[in-house]
């Protein structure tokens, strides 16, 4: 009899897990933030897994079924989005947070600004040596994110128009490291996401239009003018809504945009 | 009654060791097929990325590309069909990426469900003789009028002879093997210069000269050595070894392969002493002692008898050092600056093959051209490993026939 019982209570509790508990899968990007609005969610009586992987992987977990959101540092690819329709899924977007990457050299560099066509250059390897861009006579030193990385996908789609860094450049397993390496090398540049700026390296104001020049700054971001944005996204699927919106909601909530502000990102609303 | 029970006890002790003996070998063997199992598969795969393809006005003439052109062309450092020989009225390559499109074609006439795409790219490469459309492969079959190109799969050429590693380059990945593998060669023999005298001479010092107080210290620090994670020797050469380098060599970096070779160094060390330290305190007292009784003295004993002695047991030492070295990942990663470019000089930025593995095996997506090519990568270290073990086991063996 005791025995029934407990099992019909660990059915219950099975079936309780299974309708509530959202699985969220991807980007681990946007991994810590997820995990931070998970355990606020906990809080609140909420149920989230979050788990890592990579963008890639969330997406694909998503057309396949096996998670309700996934959590994304870029947007869906072209291919990606074959695949749902082949599948026949409609799938909706939403704008969590936004991330900015700052441009960051060495404190002692005298260049404090750099239009998106110098970045190019420097990143592709057309300029070499500061003074060809306003400093002194000093080899640049470029610093990335491995070949892996969602932020080096990112940077090389806005600022190198999709073309390919040059083949000297540095890559750096964490973007710790990448800070690190900068504020022991005079000649470095770098790019890292604007959660981890600290007095160690200088920030560049950057101009997309040749003109106007913006610093990496949360309110710049947040209104759109300093120009190395990109958004952090949950998918699911449009069946879903009702299991995720409680959470979607939260995560858009003026408690969940703190959260964001908390972990470093941008809130967007 | 007692004696065959105890006979069955041998003879089933025996049979577990025989069976442990071969599943261990028969696991090796697996893992080694394994590897190149899915390595091999490279090879199979099309130059142009999974699911895409490169196409071309009708009229252009163009027939091959090799994987660097391509990616020099949507670089745009190749700017005119001349320059790859081919002969055009429109000379000048324009780029056609899908992102592109409503630059060419109002995008309000592009159907929801992008069926009516295949057409609209063809008029677009009707429209410019000289275009190069990068699309996937479904927009270039049904409806589509323009010329793909065939460009083949990933030969052994351009990937044991390629210069270049950018593995997720679009529209074509480049595989060019050569700068990592020689990253990795260069990172083990400066690691190597720099552990064998060290290492050797610690041994000799412990074995033979230091006394028993000394012995008790030294033994356990440098067991202790071994005992320290990687990662923690990584942090250590990024924050210290490195800017150390910067400043003595005066260079404009400090993450260079010399950085890799000391920390590499550092951490081969405890093997290599340990034992050659044990094989050095094999060599016979008998031996020693009729060398002293002939007139030598300590220096000369240590070395026309102990060394000589011992010297399989030294190589053997060096060799699992060397293992190490090649073998070693974390600490690597994080002190050589990984630029995949061929480096000429120690003071250089290199990229080494457990490195790349460690850094991008984990985002590759599974049985694409990237996590093959990966494995490949693997295999080419397991043979490096392979014919160093050959070699040292060949010189011990023949140095034993000299001192017997």
């Amino acid at each position: 009899m005791k025995i029934k019982i407990f099992g019909f209570c660990l059915a219950l509790f099975l079936l309780n897990l299974g309708v509530n508990a959202q699985k969220i899968k991807g980007s681990d990007s946007v991994l810590p933030l997820s995990q931070k609005q998970a355990e606020a969610y906990a809080k609140k009586g909420g149920r989230a897994t979050v788990t890592g992987g990579g963008s890639g992987v969330g997406i694909a977990a998503l057309i396949d079924g096996s998670t309700d959101i996934a959590q994304s540092s870029r947007k869906m690819k072209f291919g990606e989005k074959a695949k749902l329709v082949a599948k026949k899924k409609q799938i909706k977007e939403v704008v969590v947070a936004k991330d900015a990457l700052a441009v960051v050299v060495n404190p002692s560099n005298k260049v404090s600004q750099l239009t998106r066509q110098q970045l190019e250059d420097i990143f592709t390897g057309k300029v070499t040596n500061w003074k060809q861009v306003g400093g002194s006579d000093l080899k640049i030193i470029v610093y990335s994110r491995e070949t892996s990385s969602g932020t080096y996908e990112f940077f090389k789609e806005v600022v190198l128009k999709n073309k390919n860094y040059k083949s000297s450049v540095l890559s750096m397993p964490a973007t710790g490291a990448i800070i690190q390496s900068i504020k022991q090398t005079k000649g470095a540049i770098g790019y890292v996401g604007l959660a981890y700026l600290n007095k160690e390296v200088k920030a560049l104001k950057v101009s997309f239009d040749g003109k106007k020049y913006f610093a990496p700054t949360i309110e710049t971001s947040k209104n759109g003018t300093y120009p190395i944005v990109r958004p952090l996204l949950y998918y699911y699927d449009i069946k879903k809504t009702k299991v995720v919106s409680p959470f979607i909601n939260f995560v858009l909530s003026k408690q969940g945009q703190d959260i964001v502000r908390q972990v470093g990102y941008i809130p967007v609303k | 009654m007692f004696r065959g029970k105890k006979y069955f006890i041998e003879a089933l002790w025996e049979g577990l060791l025989k069976i442990s003996g071969s599943v261990t070998s028969i696991i090796i063997i697996l893992i080694v097929l394994f590897l190149f199992s899915e390595g091999m598969g490279i090879f199979k795969k099309k130059v142009v990325e999974d699911g895409y393809v490169i196409a071309v006005n009708k009229n252009n003439p163009v027939k091959d590309l090799s994987p660097e052109q391509i990616k020099n062309i949507f670089d745009v450092k190749i700017v005119s069909w001349k320059e790859l020989g081919v002969n055009i009225n429109e000379d000048e390559i324009s780029l056609l990426r899908l992102d592109d499109i409503p630059n060419y074609f109002p995008e309000d006439q592009i159907a929801e469900d992008m069926s009516n795409l295949p057409q609209i790219i063809s008029q677009i490469l009707k429209e410019h003789p000289g275009m190069i459309a990068f699309i996937p492969e479904d927009f270039a079959k049904k409806g589509f009028s323009e010329k793909v190109l065939d460009l083949g799969n990933i030969n052994l050429k351009e990937f044991f002879g390629g210069k270049e590693w950018f593995p997720t380059a679009q529209p074509a990945p480049q595989f060019g093997v050569i700068p990592i593998v020689m990253g990795t060669l260069w990172v083990s023999l400066g690691a190597i210069l720099i552990a064998l005298p060290f290492g050797i001479a610690v041994s000799i010092y412990s074995a033979e000269l230091a006394s028993k107080k000394v012995h008790k210290i030294l033994k356990p620090v440098i067991e202790l050595l071994a005992g320290i994670p990687s990662v923690v020797y990584g942090f250590f050469g990024l924050i210290v070894i490195v800017p150390l380098i910067q400043k003595v060599f005066n260079l404009d970096v400090g993450e260079t392969g010399l950085a890799g070779s000391i920390v590499l160094a550092i951490m081969a060390l405890p093997t290599i002493i340990t034992i050659a330290e044990d094989a050095l305190r094999s060599t016979p007292r008998a031996m020693k002692e009729a060398s002293l009784a002939l007139g030598a003295n300590k220096w000369q004993t240590i070395l026309k008898v102990t060394i000589p002695y011992s010297i399989s047991g030294i190589t053997a030492g060096v060799v699992l050092g060397i293992g190490r070295a090649i073998g070693e990942t974390m600490a690597v990663l994080m002190v050589t600056g990984n630029a995949a470019v061929i480096p000429h000089t120690l003071l250089e930025p290199v990229r080494t093959i457990p490195a790349t593995i460690a850094a991008e095996l984990g985002e590759a997506p599974k049985g694409g051209a990237h996590y093959e090519a990966l494995f490949v990568l693997g295999c080419i270290l397991f043979i490096i490993t392979l014919i160093i073990n050959l070699v040292v086991e060949y010189i011990s063996s023949k140095n034993k026939n000299k001192v017997a």
